[in-house]
């Protein structure tokens, strides 16, 4: 199966104290550390536990630019066959169905079974995945958190529902998945794999070999455009029991079954 | 003339004369010996390199100390002392084995060579050998000490063929005095001169028995006895590496062999630099060849003491490892993989069949089983090597994979911003008592003050870091810290079997340390401490705190306060990379016992027994499988000794012991505290010294 997998780079938010800037309409960037969107990599390697039994290469695509390369790297090192990089100084700026309308250029030059995507950007809005899917005019499924390989090109997934619930559905391919995390436990990129495939060459495209209208993508083209920026103000802090240990626990246990954790 | 007894050799066994007898039995025994340790060999051949064949007296130094000398046994009084009779008693004899494998000769196969002191030796080393096993046996069969059952997981009990083994050297053992004694009871009726005996011994007590015996009963006993010991002789020979005995033969090699550095960890692989790591195809241990050939040794030497697992902190508080076992599933499966008949097997990969994930990752690399081992059997390297080979294939923790990353990209476990590494000196109060230079290596300043990434960053260790900035300050180092410049140690990186990772923070490391111009290092966590020590090259020498404050008592630089709470009992928990790793044993005691009025206890598991407290670095953030803390463990120890107050030397065993105090439910009644915490709190400062105020660089 010829998997596709769509990754983006953003701040990790574990590693960073996102502050905003000064202007107010963005978070100070100048710091930060960036890693692959951690959906992604649990896309990535679910495709590579599917190639794995079914057979087939795994493609990790990103749209960006140099600095961008690195998550390529590190998914090419987790084992993606293929990290593909498009680049365009006319795609800068690009709102969610920009990015859509270049991944779609993209798809159609190639020849895939399978789409993934993470659930959803960490500094996004889950929106590229159903786009593409539309725009390809195939079928789309979100929050997946199981896939199983059935015969005669159909998939069986799982989604998660609110409240833990699964659904199972079966979807045909080709088609595009949007990737819970827990779908699986990613592997380990270490320093080694990473330098392994330091000097492996990613091809990049441009707006002009993709064929994409650069007028309709970039910011000129978004019809979202971010007007602010904010951190909410805290909320009120934790609540401290103050009872024996006793009466906390019945306490604790009261609270927890009353949000629905106990059941 | 009376005719004296017939010796084996000009007998007739039955149709076929001694002398042939035990020749074909002499030349089929060691051939088949030969064909076993040739067997036994293959794997060691196919194993990874080791170069182990550097420095043979110091190797010779350590056979003289730990084989000849059993210098661990005496650790377990009990089968400590058995087995030096043993062992003493083997040793003896093995005299004696050798005359009887070339003895066939035409006087009596087993000659006494040096006469009387020879005899006296021999006959009451065959009797204690033989006393030895019967009160083995019993502690096998009776006793049954509690660190030699096998737990389910693991499979059968091992005490049939340790009984087996007990039961044929016991007959060995009688077989020789029966021929002895039956020879001297022959003599003493015929009214020859007769061999001596000595007294009390086996051969003298059956000698007793035997003078009525009639002639004709004797001769058949003397040649019985003779056939007996040889037949179990050989047997024995041949048995022994099936089982765990096989330490008998091996274990020579083993210690001559054993790894003299032991606290440098072993590299990915031997013989090929830092530099060219890039070029090795695989890291670490997957197969079983992956091994190196000593630690193969190491599995054939491993008697199934289990004094290993006895010691291990992890065992003890049921998490999936015992040490024991990793040598014990790894002789079995070089037994079922390399079979004495038939080509070996190709096996697969050790992780998912011999070993599992947690098992592996269980270690703290603490060292007490390595402590303990009386054939220095090495531990940490293979779970090391393991990990590697983990980690080489992706095959890691997510609860490790995000400290990994951060420690990648941010040089620190907690992924926290570089430029707060040294907010820790920023505490108001701190700051107007000691300002904490960032060293640039234009400031003149001599001593590095080495954090790392829990006393700069955690909120509850920074203390430590500030008690230790200000003891330098008082004993007047003229010191710094290297501030955004320092990135984590990467000591349990490298443990973890990272070493890529660990190599980066090294390498990042050493150039900040040698930037900075600094002569010397100071650092107040011992994981630090030994990877500056051991992992690092080419940095100046460093030093743990205690070791700094334990100089300042003796020179008069640091002078005490009497402690105030007269209710205090403190005892001092040995942090394993301060005390097993490294000896500090005793300099962190002298501080605490130069404290006016301070008590001190000792646990039951101090100094190179020290219980470790759960482990430091990436092991805070594993989730272990476990019935119990260690943390826990180790408070119920202090509270057994009478302790209220644990002082510790080390972050983690802070962050590790303070845990446990909740979980133990025992807060308001056992208390902890860093020796740096306590000496800055108990010192007797005549005038409050200000440190110098201007800070450089940074």
């Amino acid at each position: 199966m010829e998997i596709l997998v769509c990754a983006r780079r953003v701040p990790d938010t574990s590693e960073n104290e996102i502050e905003l800037n000064s202007a107010g309409n963005d978070i100070e960037r100048d710091e930060l550390v960036y890693s692959i969107n951690e959906p992604d990599n649990y896309a990535v390697e679910e495709a590579l536990q599917i190639v794995a039994k079914s057979g087939g290469s795994v493609t990790v695509v990103t749209v960006g630019g140099d600095d961008d390369e690195e998550i390529l790297r590190r998914e090419m090192a987790m084992g993606a066959t293929h990290g593909v990089m498009i680049s365009d100084d006319a795609f800068s700026g690009s709102d969610g169905r920009g990015i859509a309308t270049i991944l779609k250029a993209f798809v159609q030059k190639g020849n895939y079974d399978l789409i993934l995507t993470g659930v959803q950007a960490e500094d996004g809005g889950a929106q590229v995945g159903g786009m593409l899917a539309a725009m390809l005019d195939d079928p789309f499924a979100s929050l997946v958190n199981s896939i199983e390989v059935l015969e005669g090109r159909k998939l069986k997934i799982s989604r998660e529902i609110a409240g833990g619930n699964r659904e199972m559905n079966e979807i045909d391919l080709p088609c595009v998945l949007s990737i819970q995390t827990g779908i699986n436990e990613p592997r380990y990129v270490g320093m080694r794999g990473i330098r392994q495939v330091a000097s492996v060459p990613i091809p990049t495209f441009g707006a002009s070999e993709l064929g994409v209208d650069a007028g309709a993508v970039g910011a000129a083209a978004a019809k979202v455009k971010r007007v602010d920026y904010f951190l909410p103000a805290l909320g009120k802090g934790a609540e401290m029991l103050q009872g024996s240990r006793e009466e906390n626990i019945d306490k604790v246990i009261e609270l927890v079954a009353a949000k629905g954790g106990l059941k | 003339m009376v005719e004296g007894i017939q010796s084996p050799a000009q007998a007739i066994y039955w149709v076929i004369s001694g002398r042939i007898l035990f020749l074909i039995i002499h030349l089929l025994g060691l051939a088949c010996f030969a064909y076993i340790v040739a067997r036994r060999l293959t794997p060691l051949l196919r194993g990874e390199r080791d170069l182990r064949f550097d420095q043979p007296l110091a190797r010779l130094g350590k056979v003289a100390q730990f084989w000849l000398g059993q210098w661990k046994h005496p650790r377990y009084k009990g089968a400590g002392i058995i087995h030096i009779l043993i062992f003493a008693g083997f040793i003896l004899l093995a005299t004696r084995a050798f005359a009887l494998i070339l003895g066939i000769a035409d006087t009596v196969a087993m000659p006494a060579i040096v006469g009387h002191v020879y005899d006296i030796i021999k006959d009451y080393a065959t009797t204690i050998v033989f006393l030895c096993m019967v009160v083995a046996t019993a502690r096998r069969l009776v006793f049954r000490p509690a660190r030699y059952a096998v737990p389910p997981r693991y499979g059968k009990a091992h005490t049939a063929d340790a009984v087996f083994l007990l039961g044929l050297i016991a007959i060995l053992m009688a077989a020789d005095s029966l021929f002895a004694a039956s020879k001297a009871a022959y003599q003493a009726q015929q009214a020859q001169t007769v061999d001596f005996l000595a007294v009390l011994s086996l051969p003298w007590i059956l000698k007793l028995a035997l003078i009525s015996t009639p002639l004709s009963t004797l001769q058949n006993l003397h040649l019985g006895a003779y056939l007996a010991h040889d037949l179990t002789f050989f047997f024995l020979l041949c048995y022994r590496p099936f089982g765990i005995q096989f330490h008998v033969e091996t274990s020579l090699f083993s210690v001559y062999f054993a790894k003299l550095d032991r606290e440098m960890l072993k590299p990915v692989k031997w013989g090929v630099s830092d530099e060219h790591l890039d070029q090795v195809k695989s890291f670490g241990v997957k197969k079983f060849e992956d091994f190196t050939w000593k630690h193969i040794l190491d599995f054939y030497s491993c008697a199934d003491c289990g004094r290993c697992s006895d010691n291990c902190p992890a065992n003890a508080v049921g998490r999936p490892l015992s040490p024991r076992f990793i040598s014990i599933k790894a002789r079995d499966y070089a037994f079922q993989h390399y079979p004495m008949f038939g080509r070996p097997n190709n096996g697969k990969a050790l992780i998912g069949t011999i070993y599992s994930e947690d098992e592996i990752w269980s270690c703290t690399t603490c060292g007490a089983c390595e402590e303990e081992c009386p054939l220095l059997v090495e531990y940490v390297d293979k779970i090391v090597d393991l990990r590697r080979g983990m980690v080489d294939d992706g095959n890691v923790p997510q609860s490790l994979q995000k400290p990994l990353k951060a420690l990648e990209s941010r040089g620190n476990p907690y992924g926290k911003m570089e430029k707060k590494k040294a907010d820790w000196t920023k505490a108001t109060e701190f700051q107007q008592a000691c300002k904490v230079k960032i060293l640039d290596g234009k400031n003149g300043v001599d001593t590095l003050y080495f954090v790392d990434s829990i006393t700069s960053f955690d909120d509850r260790m920074q203390s430590i870091g500030r008690a230790t900035a200000k003891i330098l300050d008082h004993v007047g180092e003229n010191f710094g810290i290297l501030g955004a410049a320092e990135k984590d140690s990467g000591h349990e990186v490298r443990r973890f079997g990272e070493e890529l990772l660990f190599l980066a923070l090294r390498d990042h490391n050493v150039d900040a340390i040698k930037a900075s111009g600094v002569q010397r290092i100071v650092t107040a966590d011992p994981h630090a401490y030994n990877a500056l020590k051991h992992d690092y090259k080419d940095v100046p020498p460093v030093e743990h705190v205690s070791q700094v404050i334990a100089r300042g008592v003796k020179n008069g630089n640091i002078n005490f306060n009497p402690v105030e709470n007269k209710d205090a009992v403190y005892t001092y928990h040995d942090p394993c990379y301060l005390g097993r790793h490294n000896h500090v044993y005793d300099d962190p005691r002298d501080v605490l016992d130069a404290i006016p009025g301070l008590k001190r206890v000792e646990m039951k598991r101090s100094r190179d027994r020290s219980f470790c407290c759960g482990g430091g670095g990436l092991m805070l953030f594993y989730e272990p499988k476990e019935e119990q803390r260690m943390g826990v463990k180790r408070v119920q120890m202090a509270a057994e000794a009478g302790a209220n107050v644990i002082v510790t030397a080390c972050p983690f065993c802070m962050v590790n012991i303070e845990d446990a105090i909740k979980v133990a439910g025992m807060e308001g009644k056992m208390t902890a505290i860093d020796l740096a915490e306590l000496v800055d709190q108990q010192i007797a400062r005549e005038i409050p010294k200000e440190c110098e105020t201007a800070v450089h660089g940074g």
